[in-house]
């Protein structure tokens, strides 16, 4: 009862998007929390926090791998990158995202009813 | 093994996690500043955007951690922290249910190892015992045994059946090994080809007894134990093919059974075979027991019906001889009653075994019930501090799961404690149980007592665990913040949990005393009965056997049982010495025939009755201490004479004649073409078969007699029993003189089952007196625990009570009217305990019908004496704390707390 109230993302949306924005390349946190808002033009309402607990789950199943180093900007951050399990999940997760979002669209789709 | 490692990591990820936030923080703080926004609003827009971190980092933690279980475990942390605060409430409850769990897994271990485990052969349930019943041979019905089969039975049970994959006859014997050291007897089987097929277990070293073994005058054989082995000739697997003297008879060792063998439930030396001559067989010749391997899948009905069908060809294909009708045994009608080979096993053990595990689970009941209790007044002193949670937001659910795990630790802890107890209960059961306890060597703690003992201790741990639970965790318990304080008095409702659970600990402990109470009336009743023989302690017996191999004659076998006699007479301190075919309750299998009286008409198809026969000594009725009644004893003239003449049991001659006195002088005979026989002698009623059977009508016999039919040499008894009468009987150097004795006659006579009387009759009322002794321990125990929870419920409310008490007294009331309120609270509930107990009893007792002997399961002396004993030692338990509540100062009493 407590996330949920701020979550308008359905379960699975959040790690869906970290795996294909690690795809591109590996991040640290923030860097990743920044990289999602501005692709998605600040559209999704995404609590900055909510991004660690679901690292966590990925971390979990072993689909990212984490690892301390130094950035760009010489701060000591915590790297994520995606895992070959990674890659393998996020291709069947789009996959059936793609397939649910079609068939949503289409019964949304104006003039057939 | 990933959890393990993730398990190990997980404190190093928690740090991680916090300090990526904490550098996330600040990056986006930076960030702000640098966009232009001061500090502090940079901080707090940081923290908006974020969320809440505590939140956000607990979430993260979950991830990794197993809820349920990890609250389990901090349950049972916080669990054993308590019941370590609190050393004096942790050891007595502990001892009460370690004394509770560690006696019913040393019963239940007997249980489990007698009853439950199957026998140890293999396939054992396809196993069964071919025992019939002759309800209408006269007499017969009397013997437990049943009728036992002849070895035509078996030839034509063995050729013409349809439901055993194998069958066999056996019979338990005893022969004399000479030519080793001293000279022994030994315990032998004879076997039929198929019983060791039937059995169905592979000897360690050798071969089994074949066939070919079972040629009459073929080469003899025989199968050692592996006890046998090992004690005579060390286990030497040379001894295959030697010869070893049997009853002076020179037999081949074909092999060695293994280690743990035993025969149905005899130990034995050796197994011989029997090697009937088939040619020569008749119906009759009742004595051997039949063993049977099931085909698969057949049942013991079909088994029963099929034995059943070839009884009449039995009765088509044998006979008794010319000029007898084979089907007169008809009249008999024979039925076969097959059982399994477990029951046959296991015999009349059963229901003892299974009362003894209901009374201990009783004394387990009223342990729970005391440790209900005491956990009842310990949550009482623990409502705040569940209040205090609950209010925290703690859920009912947690708060009672908490208490439950609290409970059911102690119960796996008084388990732990328990098995520890039960090992040292099942070495006693095993020492002190009834010698003839079956599968005796079988029981031991097992996997099967283990997961029992677990069970056990995690039911008894959520069952005291429950009331308080329930109870006091209830969403109703806010009040309890207050209530706990000295503001308000305590309520009714908190004493009725307790209240309850003492009656029901007086009415199991009544239930347990009833029973105890009925075992000692029966004891009593059995030491009342006349046996039939004086001072057991004082009569040493023994067997001996002289084979014909030995001594052929048989007028000579007599003479050297007669020396024996009278050289036993000349032991210092021995008042009289003789002996007989056997003594009363040994358990030999007997002998029994038809017995016609002269001047009474027996019509065609009607049987005179089956009687016991038995043979004797002269003196030796002096001996055991039987009363003679009328006439005279034997002489040993009328022995070598063979004078026609018996002496009967008291019942028979009053069944016969009228008197025992009118007795003498009359005849009778066995069968109609044998000489008349005089009755010389009337004795006592004997009770041949264990004090609680009747007492059979017996003919005896001098020990040697004519041919029975009338033909051919004198027989003589070869083995008999030797009773001495002897202050020292039993001591080790009185011993040694019998031996001696007994060798100066003959050295090669082995002493076989030496023993007192004593020993015998106590082997024969071992079932009552072990009942006797597991029912008084379990009602000792009830007793204790029961009058522990009286005495702590009432000192309990006492204590609650001071501050009335304390303003009753203050008020002027009377020490005497404070003890007689206290006293009448605990009459009280000890009253409803004994009614509600009495009722249960009742009906109860009645399961322990077939051990009762001489007192009926609903005995009003039994039932009167205990409740009164019950109320007594209540009133006492109260008496104490009541005495207290007199005392109690009101200047103290009203300041307290």
């Amino acid at each position: 009862m407590r996330k949920e109230t701020q979550r308008d993302l359905f379960p699975g949306a959040l790690e869906m998007m970290i795996l294909r924005t690690l795809k591109r390349q590996p991040l640290h946190g923030y860097a990743l929390v920044q990289h999602i808002r501005r692709t998605s033009n600040d559209l999704l309402q995404i609590e900055e926090g909510s991004l660690y607990p679901a690292l966590q789950r990925l971390l979990k199943a072993e689909l990212v791998k984490a690892e301390w180093g130094v950035s760009a900007t010489n701060r000591r951050v915590r790297t994520y990158r995606l895992t070959a399990a990674g890659v393998k999940h996020l291709e069947r997760e789009v996959s059936s995202f793609e397939r649910m979002l079609k068939g949503i669209s289409r019964v949304l789709a104006p003039g057939e009813l | 093994m990933n959890w393990i490692k993730q398990l190990i990591s997980r404190r190093r990820m928690y740090g991680d996690m916090s300090e990526e936030i904490r550098a996330h923080l600040e990056e986006k703080v930076e960030e702000l500043v640098a966009d232009g926004m001061p500090r502090k609003d940079a901080d707090a827009a940081a923290r908006r955007e974020f969320g809440n971190v505590t939140l956000m980092e607990e979430d993260g933690r979950d991830v990794w951690r197993w809820v349920w279980i990890e609250n389990f475990l901090m349950d049972v942390r916080y669990g054993l922290r308590m019941l370590g605060r609190n050393p004096v409430f942790t050891a007595a409850g502990l001892f009460t249910i370690a004394i509770g769990i560690g006696a019913n897994a040393a019963v239940f271990s007997v249980v489990n190892s007698v009853l439950l485990k199957p026998l140890s052969y293999p396939a054992a349930e396809e196993l069964v015992a071919l025992h019939q019943v002759a309800p209408g041979a006269p007499g017969l019905a009397d013997f437990e045994t049943g009728l036992l089969l002849s070895p035509s039975m078996y030839f034509t049970y063995a050729e013409h059946n349809q439901t055993f994959q194998s069958l066999g006859v056996w019979d338990a014997d005893t022969a004399n090994v000479t030519g080793l050291a001293e000279p022994e007897q030994v315990r032998i089987a004879d076997v039929s080809d198929g019983v060791l097929q039937t059995l169905g277990v592979i000897p360690a070293v050798g071969r089994w007894l074949s066939a070919a073994d079972q040629v009459p005058n073929g080469p003899k054989r025989v199968l050692l134990s592996y006890g046998y082995w090992q004690r005579r000739f060390g286990g030497d697997r040379a001894v295959i093919g030697r010869n070893i003297l049997v009853d002076s008879q020179p037999r081949e060792i074909v092999g060695v059974m293994p280690r743990g063998f035993r025969f149905v439930d005899t130990d034995f030396d050796m197994i011989a075979p029997l090697a009937f001559e088939r040619g020569k067989l008749i119906l009759a010749g009742f004595g051997f027991h039949g063993i049977a391997r099931l085909k698969r899948g057949a049942t013991i009905e079909e088994a029963d019906a099929d034995v059943k069908r070839m009884l009449t060809i039995w009765m088509d294909s044998w006979s008794n001889g010319p000029g007898t009708n084979p089907h007169f045994y008809e009249t008999w009608k024979i039925t076969p009653m097959i059982r399994p080979l477990k029951k046959e096993v296991i015999g009349n053990m059963g229901e003892l075994l299974w009362v003894v595990m209901a009374t201990i689970g009783l004394v387990m009941l009223i342990a729970c019930a005391n440790v209900t209790n005491l956990l009842l007044v310990r949550v009482e002193a623990r409502q705040q501090e569940l209040a205090v949670r609950a209010a925290l937001g703690a859920g009912w659910g947690r708060i009672v799961c908490g208490l439950l795990v609290e409970s059911v630790m102690l119960g796996l802890l008084g388990g732990v404690v328990g098995v520890g107890l039960a090992s040292a209960g099942v070495r006693f059961l095993v020492a002190e149980g009834p010698a003839n306890l079956p599968r005796i060597s079988e029981i031991s703690i097992d996997g099967r007592t283990l997961g029992f003992t677990l069970l056990l201790s995690m039911l008894s741990g959520l069952l005291f665990g429950l009331v308080p639970a329930l109870k006091y965790a209830g969403p109703r318990n806010a009040l309890a913040l207050r209530s706990a304080g000295r503001t308000m008095s305590v309520s009714r409702e908190r004493h009725r949990a307790r209240n309850l659970l003492v009656m029901g600990q007086v009415a199991m402990a009544l239930v347990l005393l009833v029973s105890a109470g009925l075992m000692i009336r029966t004891f009593e009743a059995l030491r009342a009965v006349d046996p039939g023989f004086t001072d057991a302690q004082h009569l040493q017996v023994m067997r001996i056997s002289i084979p014909a191999s030995l001594v052929a004659q048989p007028e000579q076998v007599t003479r050297i049982q007669n020396d024996v006699m009278e050289k036993l007479a000349t032991i210092p301190g021995v008042k009289s010495a003789a002996f007989a075919s056997e003594m009363p309750m040994e358990g030999f299998d007997s002998d029994w025939d038809t017995v016609f009286a002269e001047g009474k008409s027996y019509p065609e198809g009607k049987m005179p009755p089956l009687l016991l026969y038995k043979h004797v000594s002269p003196g030796f009725f002096g001996a055991a201490g039987t009363r003679l009644l009328a006439g005279r004893d034997l002489t040993w003239t009328d022995v070598y004479g063979l004078r026609p003449v018996v002496m009967v049991s008291e019942n028979l001659a009053r069944e016969m004649w009228g008197t025992p006195s009118y007795a003498v002088g009359k005849r009778l005979r066995e069968d109609p073409g044998l000489p008349w026989r005089e009755v010389i002698g009337v004795v006592q009623d004997v009770r041949e078969k264990g004090v609680q059977e009747k007492a059979p009508e017996i003919v005896y016999w001098p020990t040697l007699v004519e041919n029975l039919f009338g033909r051919g040499p004198a027989q003589a008894i070869r083995t008999v029993t030797f009773v001495i009468r002897s202050e020292r009987a039993g001591t080790e150097s009185f011993l040694n003189e019998v031996r001696q004795a007994v060798w100066s006659v003959n050295s090669n006579l082995p002493l076989a089952s030496v023993r007192t009387m004593g020993d015998v009759y106590g082997k024969s009322v071992a079932r009552t007196s072990f009942t006797l002794v597991m029912l008084g321990i379990a009602g000792a125990m009830a007793l204790t625990l029961g009058v522990i929870g009286i005495y702590g419920v009432i000192s309990f409310t006492v204590s609650q009570r001071k501050r009335e008490f304390g303003i009753r007294l203050a008020l002027g009331a009377q020490g005497g009217d404070v003890v007689q309120m206290v006293l009448r609270q605990g009459a009280k509930m000890t009253l409803a305990g004994v009614a509600i107990g009495a009722g249960a009893a009742f009906v109860l007792t009645r399961l322990m019908k077939g051990l009762l002997f001489g007192v009926t399961e609903r005995d009003p002396f039994t039932f009167g004496l205990v409740a009164a004993l019950l109320m007594l030692v209540a009133l006492l338990a109260c008496y104490v704390p009541a005495r207290r509540a007199m005392k109690v100062d009101p200047v103290v009493a009203l300041r307290y707390q």
